[in-house]
């Protein structure tokens, strides 16, 4: 039987924000435990929650560009669970009024043709504090410096139909999400998270089959993978009889498999109800429009463009405007050598080869623009030829040095001054009298040799055309 | 709705709490004259009248985004009956 594979995604992301959603302490990333904890994110009875503007603002540049209807009367609702990730018992989060709701992204569907993944909704809410077993006392250590950091649930339709697609939204998601500010959707942080839903069902049938929800999925590998697995798992149960059990799964991408962890049983009750510590949200529509105007340029835009003004291929902008990285990288380096294709080159080549050789996501590059510009500036120039600037350029790296001083200290620069040339080729033609006799007795493929020897004698410092040309005057 | 027996054990295990036979049976009670209470406000015809989502007509009520707390981790740690290393320490949670 042909299946079909039915998902829908809920994408977490932890907002940019300076403080988190309902006190003033920061959401800076990897504190000592417990020193970003005030008595308001802590949950001590008696505290009262006061909302961030940022956290709306964010909010409403998210659904703006995922083409969201901004909900304009919108409020927020308590989620009652007990678990000591969360020390008031219940999460703040948004259940009856989303702030955005039915919006869309377009990914390329499997003909190719671009296919519209619906967005249901929306909402904002609390992170919960961070849960470290201890193996010696057989305890549970709790950390609250993430508790109370702002967070986006991204909740789509189920219009997914392979794992492609999946990340083709995805990176298209964080792509917005960096574009705008919203989020740095660093995922080894957590600032990016994602639950797959899956069902699988006889292809044409129209009802859903029963779900399972994956849950630690760290990286777009991870999702493929555990997409990949639970598709087949639903599969080969339902061709041998068996029922799926809806239920939430944990993936261990060591491992490859996933495994349950809590069943349907267990369901969790959270008696939602109005927040009553914090009154409604109101957003104008010259709210929404001031919004709209100071957004910063999304990726569409970009490819626009960076095709329009700059002249780059199409190809090209689809590669640079993929992560916000190599984004702030380009537009820093054309500021500063201005010759957007020879920088689009260069990011697009040796710097994404330096990234994949090391292992190292664009988001933790440290590479400079004003030392790419150096490399960039150097070669165009002739100062240095193009496989020497890549040397340096991995250098600049690797070890942060500095191009213009690494040049000079190992005396890579390439020789200018042609009178400096001459008296090395006349050393090679010397020392290579066989392969210029040859040369001169018509043997036009022993000039390859020597020019080869010419070259090794110059240490590739000297421009090859000009090598050649000064070789037929001595020779011819 | 009516409160019996069974939801009342519910509501136990949902707040992570145990109660006596006699505070079952008094609970029982409770919830139910309250839910009463809460019934007279259905002989009230409220067609066209929107949902109050809050007692006063406020909203908007926000802050900018600026740090304003220094880390104090002895005194939020000072309510914790056990701590370590910095943390709160609670029963082993497994998920």
């Amino acid at each position: 039987m042909e299946w079909e594979i039915v998902m829908g995604l809920e994408v977490h992301t932890e907002l940019a924000t300076k403080t988190k959603i309902f006190c003033g302490c920061s959401t800076e990333f990897g504190g000592a435990p417990n020193t970003h904890v005030c008595e308001i994110c802590s949950g001590m009875p008696g505290t009262l929650p006061l909302l961030n503007e940022r956290v709306v603002e964010f909010a409403v540049r998210t659904g703006l560009a995922t083409n969201c209807q901004i909900t304009q009367k919108n409020k927020f609702d308590r989620k009652n669970y007990f678990y000591p990730d969360l020390p008031k018992a219940y999460q703040i989060s948004q259940l009856y009024l989303p702030i955005c709701r039915n919006g869309y992204i377009e990914v390329k569907g499997a003909d190719g043709e671009p296919k519209k993944i619906g967005i249901h909704e929306i909402h904002m809410e609390e992170d919960a504090g961070k849960l470290m077993h201890d193996e010696f006392e057989d305890c549970t250590l709790v950390d609250y410096n993430r508790c109370g950091v702002p967070l986006l649930e991204i909740v789509s339709e189920p219009d997914f139909r392979s794992a492609e697609e999946v990340i083709d939204y995805l990176e298209k998601l964080r792509a917005i999400l960096q574009f705008t500010g919203v989020s740095d959707c660093k995922m080894q942080e957590g600032s990016l998270r994602a639950d797959v839903n899956l069902s699988v069902r006889p292809k044409g049938q129209k009802e859903f089959g029963t779900r399972t929800e994956m849950k630690n999925l760290n990286s777009f590998h991870a999702i493929s993978r555990a997409i990949e697995y639970e598709a087949r798992r639903q599969i080969d149960l339902l061709e041998d009889g068996e029922a799926v059990v809806q239920e939430t799964r944990r993936w261990d991408d060591n491992k490859g498999y996933s495994y349950a962890m809590r069943s349907k049983e267990d369901a969790q009750d959270y008696k939602y109800f109005p927040e009553p510590d914090l009154p409604p949200i109101e957003i104008s529509d010259a709210r929404i429009e001031e919004i709209r105007e100071s957004m910063p340029e999304l990726p569409e835009q970009k490819k626009r463009r960076y095709r329009e003004e700059l002249g780059l291929p199409e190809y090209d902008t689809e590669i640079l405007t993929g992560n916000m990285a190599f984004v702030t990288l380009f537009e820093e380096t054309v500021k500063l050598c201005d010759s957007p294709k020879d920088v689009a080159n260069w990011i697009m080549g040796e710097v994404m080869k330096l990234l994949n050789d090391s292992g190292t996501l664009p988001e933790d590059m440290t590479l400079a623009p004003a030392k790419l510009a150096a490399v960039i500036q150097m070669v165009k120039s002739g100062k240095i030829n193009r496989g020497t600037g890549k040397t340096v350029l991995e250098k600049v790296f690797t070890d942060g040095v500095d191009p213009e001083s690494y040049v000079k200290e190992n005396n890579l620069a390439q020789i200018t001054d042609l009178g400096a040339i001459r008296p090395v080729l006349e050393e090679v033609i010397a020392a290579n009298e066989k392969s210029v006799s040859e040369y001169k007795a018509g043997k036009t493929q022993a000039m390859g040799y020597i020019m080869g020897q010419a070259m090794r004698a110059l240490k590739g410092k000297a421009p090859a055309q000009e090598v050649q040309k000064m070789l037929h005057e001595l020779l011819d | 709705m009516q409160i019996d027996r069974d939801l009342v054990m519910y509501l136990e295990k949902l707040g992570r709490i145990e109660l006596s036979e006699e505070q079952r049976t008094a609970s029982e009670k409770d919830l139910q004259d309250i839910l009463t209470y809460i019934d007279t406000l259905n002989e009230l015809n409220t067609d066209g009248v929107e949902p109050a989502s809050h007692s006063f007509p406020v909203a908007n009520v926000m802050r900018r985004d600026e740090v304003k707390n220094a880390p104090q981790v002895e005194e939020i740690l000072k309510n914790a009956p056990e701590q370590k290393d910095g943390c709160f320490v609670v029963p082993k949670t497994v998920e």
